[in-house]
C-alpha cells in the first residue's frame, strides 16, 4: 500500500464520519462544524487527484459560506439550538429502501466498469492556464461564464433593491 | 551544493538518504520528510512570536513615550519568557455550560489557519512549496483563522462573546473582498499564481507598479487579523474582550500567539507579494541571504501595522463597513480594470517603461480619489446642522417631545 492509499483511506473514514454526524448530531452547530469537515474531505480528494484550483475553490466558497450558514442557524432557531423531536419523519422506511437501492445501483455500476490500473495521462502542469483560457474562450465556455456572470449580478442588483430603504427628504 | 548555499536541501537529502537505509519506501520516505518539514516550520514560526512579542510591547512602548519592557534580561529580551512561565502555570477554566469540543477546538483551528499560509511563502531561492494555486490558497485558509474565532464565540456561551463572533463573520466577509482584489494585481502582473513565480518576476518591486494596492492589500488585511484601528471583535470599552473573554491559561496563550503571527503573516506575504519576496543582491548564491531579506522586508510592512496599532483610535462599526464597501472595494475594481487594460498596451515598453506607467496611472487615480474625498468631506460638512446649542436648551437633551410627569399623574 503506498503512501496516497493511506491518505485517501484516512481522507474516506473521516469524509463518511463527518457526513453521517452532519444528519444524526441533533445540535444545529455541530451539524454545520461537521459539514466542515466533510466538505473539507471532499477537497482533499481534488488535491490528491491533482485538482488543486478546484480544491481551493472548495474551501473558500463552502468554509467561508458554512460560515454564514453557522450566523443564520444562531438567529434563526431558539436559544437551544437542539433538535427535541424524533430525528426521523415518517417516511423513513422508503428513503432507506430508495438509497440503498441507489447505492446497490451505484456499486454495481462501477464494479462493471472497466477502470485502467494506471492514470490514463499525468496531468498538465498549467492546468489552471487552460482552465483560465477555456472560460474566456468563444469556442470554449465563454456563454455560460458570462450568463452565470449576468445572473449573479440580477441577484446582486435584487439584493440591493430590497434592501434599500428610500429616503424622505 | 554546500550547507550555505542550500542549507535545507543538504538536510533534506541527508534526511532522505537515512530513512532510506532505514528500510523505508519511497513514497513513505516523502510524505515523512513532508511531515517533519511541516512540523519543523510550525514549530520555529511559533516560537518566532516569543520575539514579535518583545519587539511589539517596546515598539508600542515607545509610542507612548515609554521604555517598555526593560526589566528582565537585556534590553528587556526575556520578558516574553517570564510571561511564557506565569501563563502556563495559569489555570485553564473552562466555563460550565461552555460546548466543550467546540470551546477547546477554537484557539487551535485559528492558529492552524495562520500557520498554513506559511507553507506556501517563498521563505529563500528553491524552498517552500511552490504551488500553481498558492495565491487563492492564503486566501482559503484564512478562513479557517475566521472560523475558529467563530467557534469559539459561540461555544464560550457568553453573550460578549457572541457579539464578538457575529463582528468577526461581517468583517471577514467585507475585507475579504478588496484583498482578494489587491491581491489579484500582483497575479495579473506576473502571470502566475505561485508565489514563488511572483517573486522571480518581480526584478521590479510590484509596489513600484501598484502602490494602490499595497495600501488596499494593507488595509484590508489588518482588518482581517482585527487588529487597531478594527479590533472591533475584541473591543474592550463594549464587549469587554470579545471572543476570547471566558479563555485563560494556555488555551488564551494559543489565541495571542494566533494574533501576534497573523499580524508577522500579512506582513510577510505583503514583502512577498509587494516588495520583492526574498529578492536582493546576492540572493540567488546564497539562499540564506535572500531568507535575512525576506524577514527585513517583513518586519518593514510589520513595523507599519504596529505603527497603526500604535497610533489610530478604533473606528465605528458602521464607519468600518461603509469604509470596505463602499470606498475599498469600488476603488480596488477600477484599480483592477485599469491595470488589467493598460498592461495590454505597456507589454511591450520594457521592464521601467511599464513599471512607470503603471505607477503613472496608479498616481492620477489616486488623486482622483483625493480629490473625491476632499469633495464628498465638504458635501458632508455643507449638510452638519445644529443639535443642541448652549444657553437655548442643554447638550444632552435632545429636542424630543418629552410626556411630563404631572400631566400622568392627573
Amino acid at each position: 500500500m503506498t503512501a496516497m492509499q493511506i491518505i485517501f483511506l484516512i481522507t474516506a473514514v473521516v469524509t463518511l464520519f463527518a457526513a453521517f454526524r452532519v444528519v444524526t448530531t441533533p445540535n444545529m452547530i455541530h451539524a454545520a462544524l461537521w459539514l466542515i469537515v466533510a466538505l473539507f474531505g471532499v477537497a482533499v480528494f481534488y488535491l490528491l487527484l491533482q485538482a488543486s484550483f478546484l480544491a481551493m475553490a472548495q474551501i473558500i466558497v463552502y468554509i467561508g459560506a458554512i460560515a454564514i450558514l453557522m450566523m443564520f442557524v444562531i438567529m434563526l432557531t431558539r436559544r437551544e439550538m437542539r433538535d427535541r423531536g424524533p430525528q426521523t419523519g415518517s417516511q423513513w422506511p422508503w428513503a432507506a429502501v430508495l438509497s440503498a437501492l441507489m447505492f446497490g445501483g451505484i456499486v454495481w455500476m462501477v464494479n462493471s466498469t472497466a477502470l485502467p490500473a494506471s492514470p490514463v495521462a499525468d496531468v498538465p502542469e498549467t492546468s489552471i492556464a487552460d482552465l483560465g483560457r477555456a472560460l474566456v474562450n468563444p469556442n470554449g465556455f465563454v456563454i455560460p461564464f458570462e450568463v452565470a456572470s449576468v445572473l449573479l449580478l440580477a441577484a446582486l442588483i435584487g439584493a440591493v433593491f430590497v434592501a434599500w430603504t428610500r429616503r424622505h427628504s | 551544493m554546500g550547507i550555505l548555499s542550500h542549507p535545507i536541501a543538504v538536510i533534506a537529502t541527508w534526511l532522505r538518504e537515512l530513512f532510506l537505509g532505514w528500510g523505508l519506501s519511497e513514497g513513505l520516505t516523502t510524505v515523512l520528510l513532508y511531515l517533519i518539514g511541516a512540523g519543523a516550520l510550525a514549530t520555529l514560526v511559533q516560537v518566532w512570536v516569543i520575539f514579535l512579542i518583545w519587539f511589539e510591547r517596546k515598539i508600542i512602548g515607545r509610542f507612548q513615550d515609554r521604555l517598555g519592557p526593560n526589566r528582565v534580561g537585556p534590553y528587556g529580551l526575556l520578558q516574553p519568557f517570564a510571561d511564557l512561565i506565569k501563563i502556563i502555570t495559569k489555570e485553564v477554566i473552562i466555563p460550565r455550560d461552555a460546548d466543550k469540543a467546540v470551546y477547546l477546538l477554537g484557539p487551535i483551528i485559528m492558529d492552524a489557519g495562520v500557520l498554513a499560509i506559511w507553507a506556501v511563502i517563498p521563505l529563500m531561492p528553491m524552498v517552500g512549496m511552490d504551488v500553481n494555486v498558492a495565491a487563492l490558497y492564503t486566501i482559503a485558509v484564512g478562513a479557517f483563522a475566521t472560523l475558529g474565532i467563530l467557534m469559539s464565540g459561540w461555544a464560550s456561551n457568553n453573550k460578549f462573546a457572541m457579539l464578538s463572533a457575529f463582528r468577526t463573520v461581517a468583517q471577514m466577509i467585507a475585507y475579504e473582498v478588496p484583498t482578494v482584489l489587491a491581491l489579484l494585481i500582483p497575479v495579473m502582473l506576473a502571470g502566475t499564481m505561485s508565489l514563488q513565480g511572483i517573486v522571480e518576476a518581480q526584478h521590479v518591486w510590484y509596489i513600484v507598479f501598484a502602490p494602490l494596492a499595497f495600501v488596499i492589500y494593507f488595509i484590508a488585511s489588518v482588518a482581517e487579523v482585527g487588529r487597531t484601528p478594527f479590533d472591533l471583535l475584541e473591543a474592550e470599552s463594549e464587549i469587554v474582550a470579545g471572543f476570547h473573554i471566558e479563555y485563560s491559561g494556555m488555551v488564551f496563550a494559543i489565541f495571542y500567539v494566533g494574533d501576534f503571527l497573523h499580524a508577522f503573516t500579512i506582513g510577510a506575504l505583503g514583502a512577498v507579494l509587494f516588495l520583492g519576496g526574498w529578492r536582493g543582491p546576492g540572493a540567488e548564491a546564497f539562499p540564506l541571504l535572500g531568507l535575512l531579506y525576506l524577514w527585513i522586508k517583513a518586519f518593514l510592512v510589520y513595523f507599519l501595522v504596529v505603527w497603526a496599532r500604535g497610533s489610530l483610535p478604533r473606528v465605528r462599526i458602521d464607519q468600518m463597513m461603509n469604509f470596505s464597501w463602499k470606498f475599498l472595494t469600488p476603488l480596488a475594481l477600477v484599480l483592477l480594470v485599469v491595470v488589467a487594460v493598460l498592461d495590454r498596451f505597456v507589454v511591450d515598453l520594457g521592464l521601467w517603461g511599464r513599471a512607470l506607467s503603471h505607477l503613472m496611472a496608479n498616481v492620477v487615480i489616486g488623486w482622483l480619489v483625493l480629490r473625491y474625498l476632499d469633495h464628498y468631506d465638504k458635501v458632508r460638512e455643507s449638510k452638519r446642522q445644529m443639535v443642541a446649542q448652549p444657553g437655548q436648551y442643554p447638550v444632552a437633551r435632545p429636542p424630543v417631545p418629552v410626556e411630563t410627569p404631572t400631566e400622568a399623574a392627573s
